[in-house]
């Protein structure tokens, strides 16, 4: 194996494109050094991105927030004005493992890593947060929820690498959440989880909402019909009824030891309502 | 092919050889001789090779040898001075948090960078702040105990 730690990210890209054999991105390496130390991955080659100054920054921009690739995720919740404006995107991304885990692990990684119970995915992808990523063939920024195709695949071609997540300005009167079922209090994958994200009107009625469900299908899933249940109400009692339905409505999950279908469709609708109910308080709602 | 990094552990500059696919852990124990990290997982769940890098707490079983490069690096064994023990270390012999020791290093790592980040936590705070720590033989209370007494100390209240 070859261990490579370049400071741009041209010269990333080139190295991951020139590659013979199995090139890796290393971020966090929560995920790939345990796969490798596992043996069920034999790198040729890691790209340590960490190297690279503009993807070690959280900067905020004119639309929004761009958080680099190598940001560790325990950077994320020292950020107040990222707290502040993505509370559920922070706290997704807090709930990752151990501080240890949260010392070095990135959302980008958590993206890639395309795993179906990845903790930060659904509030990234009921965020409307979008992927900037690097390539032999220049940029081309895609909706996060594109970039995992199924449990430990990804739409990244060859040569391609995620140079930062963004995060879209906020409208007043916005609130997300994020909540998951773990049979334990921490340090456990999560079983289902719920993300919302909304906006309300000066009436405190919803005026856009997206809805995002994990564990219960191969991706994290977006759930328009979810989201459409909250619009123009006051997250009265139908609205929620209608969001629990069509979240459960959704899930296609499997059978294991960890839940069965039947619990999991069941507990989809239930955080989505209360996840929806948090990030209705966030916006101002009452 | 062996990497030469070059890096600062406990303070002091420090150079050594290591394979590409080398852990930190690994490169700690075997080649610097600093064995107060132990392994008990090697995959993250445990914290007992906990060490700081450039101030944050990560599980150098996670961490490539190679990464070291450059970075500063806190073990254990740059946690006293001299013949004094760190408050932490003292309360924790006080309390009797540990009973084999094999969890201690990095319990006492852990709680480091956790009071320096908030020194006042309740005990909540510190059940989660320690959640990636395991211990088999005390039961968690004991270290709680020690790291909230060690917290008051360091608070000089
Ligand atoms: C003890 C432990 C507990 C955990 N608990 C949780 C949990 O509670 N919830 C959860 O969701 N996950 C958990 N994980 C999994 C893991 O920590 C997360 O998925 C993490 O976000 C991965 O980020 P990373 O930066 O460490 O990724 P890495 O391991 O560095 O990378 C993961 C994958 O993505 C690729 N990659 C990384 N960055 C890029 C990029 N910029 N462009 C293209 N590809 C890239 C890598 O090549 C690799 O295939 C846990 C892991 C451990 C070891
Ligand atoms: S040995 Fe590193 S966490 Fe267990
Ligand atoms: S004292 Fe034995 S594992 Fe903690």
């Amino acid at each position: 194996m070859e261990y490579t730690a370049p400071e741009t990210v041209k010269a990333a890209v080139a190295l991951l494109a020139k590659a013979k054999g199995s090139a890796y991105v290393l971020a966090g390496g929560s995920d790939l050094l345990v796969r490798m130390k596992g043996g069920f991955i034999e790198p040729d080659l890691v790209v340590d991105i960490k190297r690279i100054k503009a993807m070690r920054e959280v900067k905020k921009t004119a639309t929004g927030f761009s958080i680099g690739a190598a940001v560790p995720c325990a950077a994320l919740g020292e950020n107040k004005a990222l707290v502040k404006a993505w509370p559920g995107v922070v706290e997704a991304a807090n709930l990752i493992g151990s501080k240890q885990i949260q010392g070095r692990c990135t959302i980008t990684g958590n993206l890639c890593n395309a795993g179906p119970a990845a903790d930060s995915v659904p509030a990234l992808v009921a965020a409307g947060a979008k992927a900037v990523i690097q390539g032999p063939k220049g940029k081309r920024v895609v909706p996060v929820e594109q970039v995992p195709v199924g449990p430990g695949k990804t739409s990244l071609k060859k040569g391609e690498l995620v140079e930062s997540i963004q995060l879209p300005a906020r409208k007043p009167r916005s609130g997300d959440a994020y909540l998951r079922f773990i049979p334990r209090s921490e340090m456990d994958i999560a079983v289902v989880s719920a993300g919302v994200n909304l906006s309300l009107d000066a009436k405190g009625v919803v005026t856009d909402a997206r809805v995002s469900l994990g564990a219960v299908a191969p991706t994290v899933l977006l759930v328009p019909a979810a989201a459409k249940a909250l619009i123009g109400s006051k997250l009265d009692d139908a609205a929620l009824e209608k969001l629990g339905a069509a979240a459960s409505a959704a899930c296609r999950p499997i059978d294991d030891k960890r839940g069965t279908i039947e619990f999991r469709t069941k507990v989809a609708a239930v955080l989505a309502k209360r996840a929806a109910k948090i990030a209705y308080a966030r916006a101002g709602g009452k | 092919m062996a990497l030469l990094v070059s890096t600062t552990i406990n303070g002091d500059h420090v150079e050594f050889a290591c394979e590409p696919d080398e852990t930190l852990l690994d490169a700690l124990r075997n080649r610097v001789g600093l064995t107060g990290v132990k392994e008990g997982c090697g995959t993250g769940d445990c914290g007992a090779c906990s060490v700081q890098i450039d101030g944050r707490l990560v599980c150098s079983c996670l961490v490539l040898g190679a990464e070291a490069e450059g970075r500063e690096i806190e073990t254990v064994e740059g946690m006293a001075d001299g013949a004094t023990l760190h408050p932490l270390q003292q309360k924790f012999l006080e309390h009797a948090a540990l009973q084999c020791g094999v969890c201690t290093p990095g319990f006492l790592i852990a709680a480091k960078a956790l009071l320096e980040k908030n020194p006042d936590p309740s005990e909540e705070e510190i059940r989660f702040g320690l959640a990636g720590n395991l211990c088999r033989c005390t039961g968690y209370d004991k270290i709680v105990r020690a790291v909230q007494d060690a917290a008051k100390e360091m608070r000089g209240a």
